[in-house]
């Protein structure tokens, strides 16, 4: 089918998506009140407001992914090439392997893999 | 002989012979959307029966025995009842990115199906780097995660999204290693190479000690990242009511249900893809009667098969082990399963170069 099956599959889901909400909308009746729209927290009132400084262990996790997901991309062309290329292929990996895994140890000793 | 490649061919050349050719491609791509819809449907309908019955099964209880015979109409009527219910957009979220999350998320779902091989020559898209598409469509499906948690203006909302965030990037990290040592075996990107390369044995059989390795990494891997038991940190119902669809209902709620039980198909079908052969039959040496007696099953029933089987084996774990807690749950991907699948690479490395796998 081609590339084109990425625009064909996208417009099923949009259209999917679109017709089951459109369905609701048209056998819906609704009333409203002034409690409704307000945020769910188990029936409390919410205290300020929900956009709110999150624990930053987050995001450090998500800085040491970028890195290590990076090294994947790098090495899904490798892994197509291995069987042709042979043992030099290994010894680059395995050199690859060991600065990562060097930056690997400094995160692991600096403390940003365990959870604050 | 009747199969599903002889179909799909003898269509599109009645098709191209009966129309022209932009005609003719409108009309296939109406037949994929019909099918791929079809295919969604079928899955929200199943894999919740299943869950359900599992579940009951696993506890030893009946499970949904009201609506229909054994309540196997039960989940259409869950969905009637959905269709019913307000999609209500609460006061204060951002509606725009509130409006866009359970299409992104579907969206996702279905665009990743394109490499996917259901049977020898059923196939959207045999792209070359069929693998590699999967699993960077899949991966933007996180991005409609984050996008619900934020928007909905919910502090259970947004650290549910924050959660899955983190749990589904540092799995996903083990995911591709896993699927690497599948992808140096084979050589190859491409769906129907990897398939093809399994015809005399599945990789799990004769990819030895690291296919072993990866496949088990691979389920760990694949069930964080569709957020399931035990790693459902990210909608913990005894703590976060529901996570970062908290604040959904409706016909949104259901999109978003919909879209993670197609997630779990979708990463079992990968894995029954890469290390269980895909459509191929299961084939025990040279041509003797169980061969042939295995080609009579088509190739359809051989993916789905394997593909639920994985799901049960999911749905399995869900009753087996307590949910972790964040801290355990990063610990296990960084310290043990991300330097394992590491080394496991390399040793897979040095079967893939000496040919040592059968």
């Amino acid at each position: 089918m081609g590339a084109a099956s990425i625009i064909i599959l996208a417009i099923a889901a949009i259209a999917f998506s679109v017709i089951a909400l459109l369905i609701s909308k048209l056998v819906l009746k609704a009333g409203t009140n002034e409690q409704k729209g307000e945020p769910y927290e188990c029936g409390i009132p919410t205290k300020g407001p929900s956009w709110i400084q999150f624990n930053v262990g987050y995001y450090l996790f998500a800085l040491i992914f970028l890195i290590f997901d990076v090294e994947l991309i790098f090495l899904y062309p490798w892994a197509v090439v291995v069987k042709s290329v042979g043992w030099l292929a290994l010894i680059e990996v395995v050199i690859f392997f060991f600065i990562l895994f060097m930056g690997f140890l400094y995160a692991h000793k600096k403390g940003a893999l365990k959870w604050q | 002989m009747w199969s599903l490649e002889n179909i799909t061919k003898s269509v599109d050349s009645w098709l191209n012979l009966q129309f022209s050719p932009t005609i003719a491609f409108l009309i296939e791509a109406v037949i994929i959307m019909v099918l791929v819809i079809g295919l969604f449907a079928f899955l929200g309908l199943v894999l919740v029966y299943m869950e359900r019955k599992v579940s009951s099964f696993m506890q030893i209880r009946l499970g949904p025995n009201r609506v229909g015979p054994m309540g196997i109409f039960q989940t259409a009527a869950d969905t009637l009842k959905l269709i019913v219910k307000e999609g209500f957009t609460p006061n204060n979220v951002d509606k725009f990115l509130f409006n866009l999350a359970p299409f992104i998320v579907m969206v996702v779902a279905m665009v990743v199906l394109a490499p996917f091989a259901f049977s020898k020559g059923f196939q959207i898209w045999d792209v070359n780097v069929g693998i590699f598409f999967i699993t960077a469509v899949s991966s933007l499906g996180v991005i409609g995660i984050l996008t619900a948690g934020w928007s909905s203006n919910n502090k259970y909302s947004l650290l549910g999204a924050m959660r899955s965030g983190a749990q589904i990037v540092s799995y996903e990290l083990s995911a591709g290693l896993t699927i690497l040592v599948i992808v140096m075996l084979t050589g190859s990107l491409r769906i129907s190479d990897i398939i093809n390369a399994q015809a005399d044995g599945w990789w799990i059989f004769k990819g030895h000690i690291p296919a072993i390795i990866a496949f088990v990494i691979y389920i760990i891997a694949a069930t964080a990242e569709t957020n399931r038991a035990p790693f459902d940190m990210a909608e913990a119902e005894s703590e976060l009511t529901a996570g970062f669809h908290t604040e959904y209902s409706g016909m949104k709620f259901a999109l978003f249900f919909l879209a993670e039980y197609a997630n779990v198909f979708i990463v079992c079908a990968i894995g029954a893809t890469l290390f269980l052969g895909g459509w191929m039959p299961l084939h025990f040496g040279e041509n003797n009667w169980f061969n042939t007696i295995m080609d009579y099953i088509p190739g359809i029933v051989w993916f789905f098969g394997k593909a639920f089987f994985l799901i049960f084996v999911i749905m399995w774990f869900r009753w087996t082990f307590p949910r972790l807690r964040i801290d355990q749950l990063l610990n296990l991907e960084w310290k043990y399963l991300l330097p394992i699948s590491l080394f496991n690479l390399l040793l897979a490395t040095v079967i893939a170069i000496t040919g040592w796998h059968f």
